[in-house]
């Protein structure tokens, strides 16, 4: 316990509020703003879908994640696939 | 027709009176005719930030039950002429602080100013919700520290669905002003820096308000910083604030500091 005290003191403290209230924050949100989540969960399962007429992707492959911001929203999807379900070789 | 401004957080003591009158006395002070009304019924300060808490006789509740007229209510400010003050009511009656009496005394102001300034209680109650409800700008006040970061995430939140604009499918105009931040301590990785705040809240910066001695020093006084220590550093970054209210395009100062911070925050990590 005391070692780990001596090594949290060295640590600074900002980085982990930003991502406590990153975390909080994103949940909160979708709960008071509500419909964000429901949105995400529908679009996850419809693109997820799509994907899987073309491509064995395990499901943990699959990241989509919504941002509010100031002016545009974004809606990230991120699949990761790996080379041997494509069989296309890399852009000369 | 005047431009209704709200100055709210969510969380109490982050800097909301002391921001209105700071931002309100520099506006009047660049010739716009200013109205500030405090919202925090019952427990009103901005007369008493403004230097003005001898001179209450009527206030927001009178006007809205029609026991005075605004004319009456209205006190204005010895040192800006163009500077005006609408003070809460020291009563406990919140009842009486209603939906319709608001939009009354705020279409009436709207004739005679160029800007309304609504100081808004803490909290999400009726108070908070009534400040907010006519805006057309809205000043997010936060204090770089996660409860003050949370409750004005909360605030954005319900601008962008309590407010008239909102419900009429357009949008308040939100700025965030960070206030008492020290930029020392935010390189140093003790407090959360401005980037960081930014990249929360997801709402554009209107200004940093350095934390100061001299905005305490000028609520002593009775006057807000922009009049009672006007070269100090929050008095400039108000004034900034002011003049990116107003639309003027500022020198990137911030995106400097952005800059340093981001360097030394490498160097830290």
């Amino acid at each position: 316990m005391n070692l780990f005290n001596f090594f949290k003191k060295n640590t600074t403290s900002a980085p982990v509020a930003r991502e406590r209230l990153q975390v909080l924050l994103a949940h909160e949100r979708t709960i008071v703003g509500g419909g964000e989540s429901d949105l995400v969960a529908i679009l996850r399962e419809e693109i997820m879908a799509v994907i899987a007429k073309h491509l064995a992707v395990p499901q943990d492959k699959v990241q989509i994640k919504m941002d509010r911001g100031a002016s545009v929203s974004t809606l990230e999807v991120d699949i990761e696939i790996p080379a041997t379900l494509t069989g296309l070789r890399p852009a000369a | 027709m005047a431009k209704v401004l709200v100055v709210t957080s969510g969380k109490g003591g982050v800097g909301k009176t002391t921001s209105t009158a700071a931002l309100g006395a520099a506006l009047a002070q660049s010739g716009q005719k200013v109205a500030m009304i405090d919202f925090d019924v019952g427990l009103r300060n901005l007369d008493l930030i403004m230097g003005a808490e001898r001179r209450v006789v009527y206030d927001l509740i009178n006007v809205i039950k029609g026991d005075a007229k605004i004319e009456q209510a209205l006190i204005r400010d010895k040192r800006v002429e163009t500077l005006h003050l609408l003070p809460a009511s020291q009563t406990r009656d919140k009842d009486n602080l209603t939906d319709e009496g608001v939009a009354r005394v705020i279409e009436g102001l709207r004739e005679k100013f160029d800007w309304i300034i609504c100081d808004s209680p803490a909290g999400i109650e009726r108070g908070a919700t009534l400040a907010m409800r006519h805006a057309d700008v809205a000043v997010v006040v936060t204090n770089p520290e996660v409860s003050s970061i949370r409750d004005s995430d909360r605030i954005i939140g319900m601008l962008d669905s309590k407010t008239l604009k909102a419900e009429n499918g357009e949008q308040v105009e939100k700025h965030l002003l960070l206030t008492r931040y020290d930029a020392a301590r935010a390189q140093r990785g003790e407090i959360l820096k401005v980037e960081d705040v930014l990249d929360i809240l997801s709402i554009p910066l209107l200004a940093i308000i350095p934390e100061s001695t001299e905005v305490l020093r000028s609520s002593n006084l009775g006057a807000p910083v922009t009049l009672g220590s006007p070269n100090s550093a929050p008095a400039r970054a108000y004034h900034e604030a002011v003049r990116k209210l107003q639309g003027e395009t500022i020198v990137e100062v911030q995106k400097q500091r952005g800059l340093f911070s981001k360097l030394f925050a490498r160097r830290a990590a």
